[in-house]
């Protein structure tokens, strides 16, 4: 089986795939990170978000070996296990943007790549619209769009669009 | 998805070798067309060449009078170019349009243009603007390069490079956007450059992308969205599936004409 290796929130990792493994399947299953989830398996939902090499990609839709020495951010990545929570998860505690929370590393993988793209004012049609790849089946977008709204200003204040804790 | 072999060339050449020394081989550019179709087994290539690492194809050039965009150039990379933004902001929003966010950032113009799926945008802006698919190989101008629903001229081991587009003065593009997909129902390109005017058409057509004469004739007199009022094209030959019927796409065809033309006038 090839080999493949890559750097998976600050750490270096390696392992034996086959070819067809999907970066999500590495994810999970190899290094047993369970924060990346799968929902619709077909580049819809938006579940599966992380970062490669700083950039949004939906992870069930990259082959691992695509991902051959890529610096990889996953949910886990954010925030150390027993420190505060990245101002983009603590706005969604403040601002309840979940509800089941199936979606929710997606979302806030994905609110981030919008603070890159878009800066740390964000009003609320750019926030739908820059949605669009995430999908969330029980509360509605309502307070998702308001927690990235906060999350985005207090990484403003900040000073920085941090992507990591690394 | 059934299992392969996978390669990660670094040059062109590199690249078209491993084409030819795997005959079932495919390319694999954003990967976010063909790994969906591998992952329905619809596709199970023996061998896919990643083209991830190949230098040279990534870009947005403006040469002279044409913008040169790399085959591996990302859809957000291409939205967002400063050059091409200023230039032809038509183009610029042709890939700004495509899926969402997350697929913007990994798919590239040479997979959806190799691809040629017929709901695809991108065609629609190659052969609105006359532009020339460079190959390994060759140079193939947009008129020749669509063949048919994901058919093209490229042949075995042919690998684009890059797109030259000339730059238009007037230009637009308008989709009629599937709201669950992205994809256009209907998209329609027009662009005017000196004598030459182009409407183009995509998502509408039952063999893909194609150009509308009688509309391109109308405008010749006046490239305003008024030459070609009460201009229809009819529903023979148009797509019809559960999303929209044949009249009904053939109806768009000439609304979104008007609009894109209002834009490119604008």
């Amino acid at each position: 089986m090839p080999a493949v290796s890559m750097t998976v929130n600050g750490k270096a990792v390696s392992g034996d795939v086959e070819a067809r493994t999907l970066l999500v399947q590495f994810l999970r299953e190899n290094l047993r990170l369970t924060g990346t989830h799968v929902g619709c398996d077909t580049s819809q939902c938006g579940a599966c978000v992380i970062h490669v090499d700083g950039i949004a990609a939906k992870s069930c839709t990259l082959l691992a070996l695509q991902c051959e020495g890529a610096k990889i951010t996953t949910i886990e990545g954010l925030a150390a296990a027993d420190g505060p929570l990245h101002p983009m998860q603590e706005a969604f505690r403040e601002h309840h943007g979940l509800q089941c929370g199936y979606c929710t590393p997606g979302m806030i993988m994905s609110a981030l790549d919008i603070v890159r793209r878009r800066g740390n004012d964000l009003d609320e049609h750019t926030i739908r619209e820059q949605l669009d790849g995430n999908i969330c089946r029980c509360t509605g977008y309502h307070n998702i769009v308001k927690a990235i709204a906060a999350g985005a200003k207090e990484m403003g204040k900040g000073g920085t669009t941090q992507q990591a804790a690394e | 998805m059934y299992n392969f072999t996978f390669h990660r060339p670094t040059t062109v050449r590199q690249a078209a070798g491993l084409l030819a020394r795997n005959p079932d081989a495919k390319l694999l550019a954003g990967g976010h067309s063909l790994i969906p179709v591998m992952k329905q087994r619809l596709a199970s290539p023996a061998a896919l060449v990643d083209l991830g690492l190949v230098e040279g194809i990534v870009g947005v050039e403006l040469k002279g009078r044409s913008v040169s965009i790399g085959a591996m150039t990302r859809h957000a990379d291409v939205a967002n170019s400063p050059v091409l933004k200023e230039v032809m902001p038509a183009l610029a929003s042709v890939p700004g349009s495509i899926g969402d966010p997350q697929v913007r950032n990994r798919g590239t113009i040479g997979g959806s243009i190799a691809n040629n799926d017929p709901n695809a945008d991108y065609p629609a802006a190659c052969l609105g603007l006359g532009a020339t698919i460079i190959t390994n190989k060759r140079r193939i101008a947009a008129d020749d390069f669509f063949t048919g629903m994901f058919s093209t001229a490229l042949e075995e081991g042919e690998i684009i490079v890059r797109v030259s587009f000339p730059v238009a003065k007037k230009a637009g593009y308008e989709k009629f956007k599937h709201p669950a997909s992205g994809f256009a129902l209907v998209g329609v390109f027009v662009s005017k450059r000196g004598p030459d005017i182009r409407v183009a058409v995509t998502g509408a057509g039952a063999n893909g992308v194609f150009r509308v004469p009688s509309f391109e004739e109308a405008l010749k007199k006046r490239f305003s969205p008024k030459s070609i009022e009460g201009l229809t094209i009819p529903a023979s030959g148009m797509n019809a599936d559960i999303h929209a019927s044949a009249e009904y796409r053939a109806h768009l065809v000439g609304v979104l004409a008007r609009r894109a033309l209002v834009k490119a006038t604008a």
